[in-house]
């Protein structure tokens, strides 16, 4: 099955089976980060902007990586150091990098529904690579990669997703695609960041971790997003690491075979215990390296093929 | 669209001996012959190269290892296709430097394909030779390739269409010439 979108602009309108052809696609892609010559010239002559309107290193180096690993040039915008403090509007900004004609361009922004913005009045395809506290698409699709590579299936799992859940582009993202795909989410963390409209995406809500985490298949630990909270929604760092912590004694409690999954940056020693993120059962780096092979899918099948026959 | 059978060029008798044949061949000019790689091109190449790998196993005692292409990254036609090309594994669990690489397809015809394969095996490393076999060769050529063992030689028209079947995902052997109808 084609994946026939010109932008990628969240997980909330993909079918289940355009999900699964992008992690397919990347399965086949993962072999080539391996090789010696790490480059295939598919995509020899494309240009790609990273537009990075916040701080990133995963996310930006991964897509710059994937880009280059499939031969397209690749350039990066820094906000320090663009016209953007001088004052420049975002509009103007894109504007000006799209008269430099380039294929795709690749946003991160601090508000959401930015990359949805900028495709309305762009000819180039959209990636979203983050935008406020609403998706962040490939990081959701790289995670089901990565649950698909330990547990063969994803429908019928428990994944449990923990911390700051209000703040997180990449819990919703995974929300929408582990519902897509059969899971069962339950979501947990402090009441304020944590609101009960949540339920409305058919997941189940926990305030207790200890029960939650309960038979759990995959534990996904999400970090306190202390630069998006202008208001305290927790007493203190201690209080939050006694209820919301993942710790040995909590891990115990899962499936046997349960795995360990952060998108990153983790605050050892907050959210998760030092020797829970080093253990067998974190997948942590795994995330990382199948980053790159999920999002030299997602730029092949968006740029790849017929552009006249992309819908969206 | 419909398409017409208009000659049944070979069965799964003529196949096979034109397999042990090729296989002498490449014994015969291999005197290393532990050297010697199979790599199949997706998908029917694997097949061939699998028979093939299998041949010399009986006759020489030796054993060859077969590793799978898929050549989509390397297309040269790739803004032109009309739907995207699903992306497969290229599956080579062994090192292709140094080696004699004996590349396995079913038809040889524009040579597009074979230059794909070998831009393709170079990145993987240094090859000693890459040896080209296909089952047939139906001319057309565009890039200056030629095979070094070839199964059957079969002239067509471009309008032919060359259909390599094979039993491990077919479920027959036979090659055939048919042509689409309907269009013209």
């Amino acid at each position: 099955m084609a994946f026939k979108h010109k932008h990628l602009l969240g997980i909330q309108h993909l079918a289940a089976s355009e999900i699964m052809t992008v992690l397919k696609t990347a399965e086949s892609f993962l072999e080539i980060s391996t090789r010696e010559v790490k480059k295939v010239p598919i995509l020899r002559g494309k240009t790609i902007i990273n537009l990075f309107f916040e701080p990133s290193t995963r996310t930006r180096s991964s897509f710059e990586l994937a880009a280059k690993r499939l031969s397209a040039d690749i350039v990066n915008f820094n906000r320090q150091t663009s016209s953007a403090v001088k004052g420049e509007s975002l509009k103007d900004t894109v504007l000006n990098l799209e008269a430099m004609n380039p294929d795709a361009l690749i946003i991160r922004h601090s508000c959401a529904g930015t990359p949805y913005f900028i495709s309305t009045f762009c000819r180039s395809n959209i990636i979203n690579a983050g935008d406020g506290a609403h998706e962040h698409p490939t990081q959701a699709l790289l995670d089901s990669f990565t649950i698909l590579q330990e547990k063969k299936s994803i429908e019928g799992l428990k994944v449990v997703i923990v911390g700051d859940i209000l703040h997180s582009r990449v819990a919703r993202s995974n929300i929408f695609l582990l519902k897509k795909l059969g899971a069962r989410v339950v979501l947990v963390g402090p009441p304020p960041l944590l609101p009960e409209e949540f339920k409305n995406f058919g997941v189940q809500i926990d305030y207790n971790f200890d029960r939650a985490v309960e038979s759990a298949d995959v534990i996904m630990m999400l970090r306190i997003q202390l630069e998006r909270q202008q208001k305290n929604y927790f007493p203190s760092i201690r209080e939050y690491r006694n209820l919301y912590s993942l710790t040995k004694k909590r891990f115990r409690r899962a499936k046997k075979n349960a795995i360990i999954m952060h998108p990153g940056p983790v605050n050892r020693g907050v959210e998760l215990s030092t020797e829970l993120a080093d253990s067998a059962e974190s997948v942590i780096l795994k995330q990382v390296e199948n980053g790159i092979a999920v999002r030299m899918a997602v730029l092949y099948l968006l740029l790849g093929g017929k552009e006249s026959e992309a819908t969206d | 669209m419909e398409e017409k059978i208009k000659a049944r060029i070979m069965d799964s008798r003529k196949i096979k001996r034109a397999i042990h044949r090729m296989t002498t061949e490449i014994i015969e000019r291999n005197r290393k012959l532990k050297n010697v790689v199979i790599v199949g091109i997706r998908t029917r190449g694997i097949y061939l190269g699998k028979r093939i790998s299998k041949l010399i196993k009986d006759l020489e005692k030796v054993d060859i290892p077969v590793g799978v292409l898929d050549i989509t990254l390397y297309r040269d036609d790739f803004s032109e296709l009309e739907a995207q090309h699903m992306v497969r594994k290229t599956e080579i669990n062994f090192s292709v430097s140094k080696k004699d690489i004996l590349l396995v397809d079913d038809v040889l015809f524009t040579g597009r394909t074979i230059r794909a394969a070998m831009d393709s095996l170079i990145d993987l490393g240094r090859p000693k030779t890459i040896q080209l076999l296909v089952l047939i060769d139906r001319g057309h050529r565009e890039l200056p390739i030629r095979a070094d063992y070839v199964g059957k030689f079969l002239p067509t028209s471009k309008r032919e269409v060359v259909q390599v079947k094979l039993k491990e995902y077919d479920n027959c052997d036979e090659v055939l010439i048919t042509e689409p109808s309907g269009l013209k």
